[in-house]
């Protein structure tokens, strides 16, 4: 009875859904008979983590949501409610805080392996600009968000950023007016800022994952080795050096979820301010408008932005110059496939000069990122200023120093 | 490569150094969020000499009763000054305005001051009030200059007067505190009470914390053997490619 059923539908209900709806080749196209690289190795785990990150934080803000109140006398109240009287409550509130600095964690180490790696290069650079608007959107995504607790920092760092519009020439004031809705961040930024936080933003971003997913999946994954797999094809038409991403990946990538929810779990069960740097301790104390904070310092992962917009000087009384150069800080990376001439695209394969040059972004990235929680003066100023020099130098000196520099040859195969 | 990982490992640095905060050295609290006797006596200090000016409104009385050991009825009896049901958060009966007029400024809200200052600064800053007849209350203190609050605990502590010292540019700070009037506790019974009342405080900042700490263990357990089970699986399957 049940066979003969079979047969009419054309095999069950998957050939049902197959006839009206494409599963299977859904399926196939993007995990079983996606065919990868066999030799990715530790850096290839945070693509599949940011993901992760992306639904924890999804799950847990509809949550948030459910019992968060969007008003500027009630907000402060509405996360301590969270935090005491609804059950679970304190638990959601800290996946989701330290899920905001995990994205970002995860986030750069990716971006970084696309970096070391050359995933950036022909023909995946539209993967790499989705990758930036996904960056730029993560960024709108936790500022917006970061106002929501509603705690001075809260305030007081929605009040720089927005600020930093104004330093525009000419439109400046009536631009920053406009994001706030006020003259002062206030309930009606409050209330705009939650709109693009919970709704505007991650339909955006969840639509903008879709397009990096599937720029990836036709053209297929770059690896440590940065040679093409599917240049050597056996006679079924399938890469030689590729296995389907599933099952191979996918319980490969499973290991890196579980150590990384162990990671996870420590913040989030044991140091959930993560010393300050995750929930900033001034942030326990409501906004306040006629208080400033001593000292304002944006969460971590904004901090090299942060540094580069106090080293530059204001020139004509205008701050204009450090906004801009933050600005094109974060632009540049859009560039990176073309800046990267080098005839090869793996770090494996590229000579001392970029492997230096490298090695000094990092370091220079880093002192970036302390410079940001510091106060801006003396010494650290001038830090800052050389960091600065130096972060802009290392792409736009790119489109010599690769070109120029000798290459070791890169083999026919993947080394695995 | 393995500079590469390296080089990230301190990209990630940042976020787990403590941040550093410049002034005043601060006396480790010492706090133990498990010493629940230390935690009733911290709460009858609380209720006692800060809930009179400032809130804990966000702190429940039956909540405090459940995790620090009491019932409802103690705490009704002998905790609750300031409002009559059990259900309710500390509120204060002062008004803000009078508030204002008295001390300068509003106190603030003490709910979250364990999450915002540090249990350390709390327990410094309670022991560190001395004379100072410049001040409108008569008392100054150490990590925060021109305080608009009295020394509330004058009585407990004595009273203490600073001792100057002058450094090699003529620069006068002050070197220590020195009681000069006793009060009803030894200094180091002082020092007890302070570091129960902080634990108190800490306890009120997070009333989760020992809870989430323990349900900790059970997830990370959970994924340690998680772990073992993703790794084989991925050994299994792994077979076929190497």
């Amino acid at each position: 009875m049940a066979g003969s059923n079979e047969n009419k539908w054309q095999g069950g209900i998957l050939g049902w859904v197959d006839a009206r709806f494409p599963l299977s080749s859904l399926w196939n196209d993007h995990l079983a008979k996606y065919y990868a690289p066999k030799n990715f190795n530790f850096w290839y785990f945070f693509g599949s983590l940011a993901l992760l990150v992306l639904v924890i934080q999804i799950v847990s803000g509809i949550f948030l949501t459910m019992n968060y109140k969007p008003d500027a006398d009630k907000a402060f109240a509405a996360v301590e409610y969270i935090m005491r009287d609804v059950d679970w409550g304190w638990l959601i509130r800290y996946i989701h805080s330290t899920g905001a600095s995990a994205f970002f964690i995860v986030v750069y180490l990716h971006m970084f392996r696309g970096l070391i790696y050359g995933s950036h290069r022909k023909p995946r650079e539209l993967i790499w600009i989705f990758g930036m608007l996904i960056y730029l959107c993560l960024m709108a995504e936790a500022f917006f968000g970061y106002l929501l607790p509603w705690g001075q920092m809260s305030y007081w760092g929605a009040q720089v950023i927005v600020n930093l519009f104004s330093a525009i020439p000419i439109i400046g004031d009536d631009l920053s007016l406009w994001i706030r809705g006020d003259y002062v961040i206030a309930d009606a930024t409050l209330n705009r800022f939650f709109a693009f936080h919970v709704i505007a933003v991650p339909l955006v971003l969840v639509g903008l994952v879709a397009a990096h997913i599937l720029a990836l999946h036709e053209v297929g994954s770059n690896n440590p080795d940065g040679v093409e797999i599917k240049k050597n094809k056996d006679e079924n038409g399938i890469p030689v050096d590729g296995i389907p991403f599933h099952p191979y990946y996918t319980v490969k990538d499973i290991v890196g979820v579980v150590v990384f929810l162990m990671i996870f779990a420590y913040v989030v069960f044991f140091n959930p301010e993560m010393g300050g740097y995750f929930l900033e301790h001034p942030n326990f104390v409501p906004a306040n408008p006629l208080q400033t904070p001593e000292h304002i310092a944006p969460v971590w992962y904004f901090t090299p932005f942060y540094a580069i917009l106090r080293a530059v000087p204001s020139m004509a009384g205008s701050a204009f110059p450090g906004v801009a150069a933050m600005g094109l800080a974060v632009v540049i990376l859009f560039f990176l496939p073309w800046l990267d001439r080098s005839p090869v695209k793996s770090i494996r394969y590229k000579g001392p000069i970029f492997k230096t040059a490298l090695a000094l972004f990092v370091v220079c990235f880093v002192m970036l990122g302390w410079l940001g929680t510091q106060p801006a003066e003396g010494l650290l100023t001038t830090f800052a200023r050389i960091g600065t020099v130096y972060y802009f130098a290392f792409f736009l000196l790119m489109l010599i120093y690769t070109k120029m520099e000798k290459t070791k040859p890169v083999p026919e195969r993947v080394t695995h | 490569m393995k500079k590469t990982i390296l080089a990230f490992v301190f990209a990630l640095l940042p976020a787990l150094s403590v941040a550093s905060g410049a002034g005043v050295h601060l006396d480790k609290a010492d706090i133990d969020l498990s010493n629940q006797q230390s935690m009733q006596r911290g709460a009858r200090l609380f209720m006692n000499y800060c809930l009179s000016c400032h809130s804990a409104q966000y702190q429940r009385y039956n909540r405090m009763a459940r995790d620090i050991g009491l019932t409802d009825t103690q705490v009704i009896d002998n905790l609750m000054f300031a409002s009559d049901k059990v259900g309710e958060t500390m509120t204060v009966a002062m008004r803000p305005e009078d508030a204002e007029k008295w001390f300068g400024a509003t106190p603030p809200d003490l709910t979250l001051a364990a999450r915002s200052r540090g249990v350390d600064w709390l327990y410094t800053y309670l022991r560190t009030f001395y004379a100072d007849d410049s001040r409108p209350t008569g008392a100054n203190n150490l990590v925060f200059d021109k305080v608009g609050m009295p020394n509330i605990l004058w009585q407990l502590q004595g009273i203490q007067k600073p001792v100057y010292a002058e450094t090699e540019d003529g620069h006068k700070h002050i070197e220590r505190l020195e009681l000069v009037k006793e009060g009803s506790m030894t200094p180091a019974e002082f020092d007890q009470s302070v570091r129960d009342l902080v634990n108190f405080m800490a306890y009120i900042a997070e009333p989760v914390k020992l809870e989430r700490q323990r349900i900790g263990w059970w997830v990370l357990g959970f994924l340690v053997i998680l772990f073992v089970f993703a790794y084989l699986l991925k050994k299994e399957y792994w077979k076929d490619v190497h």
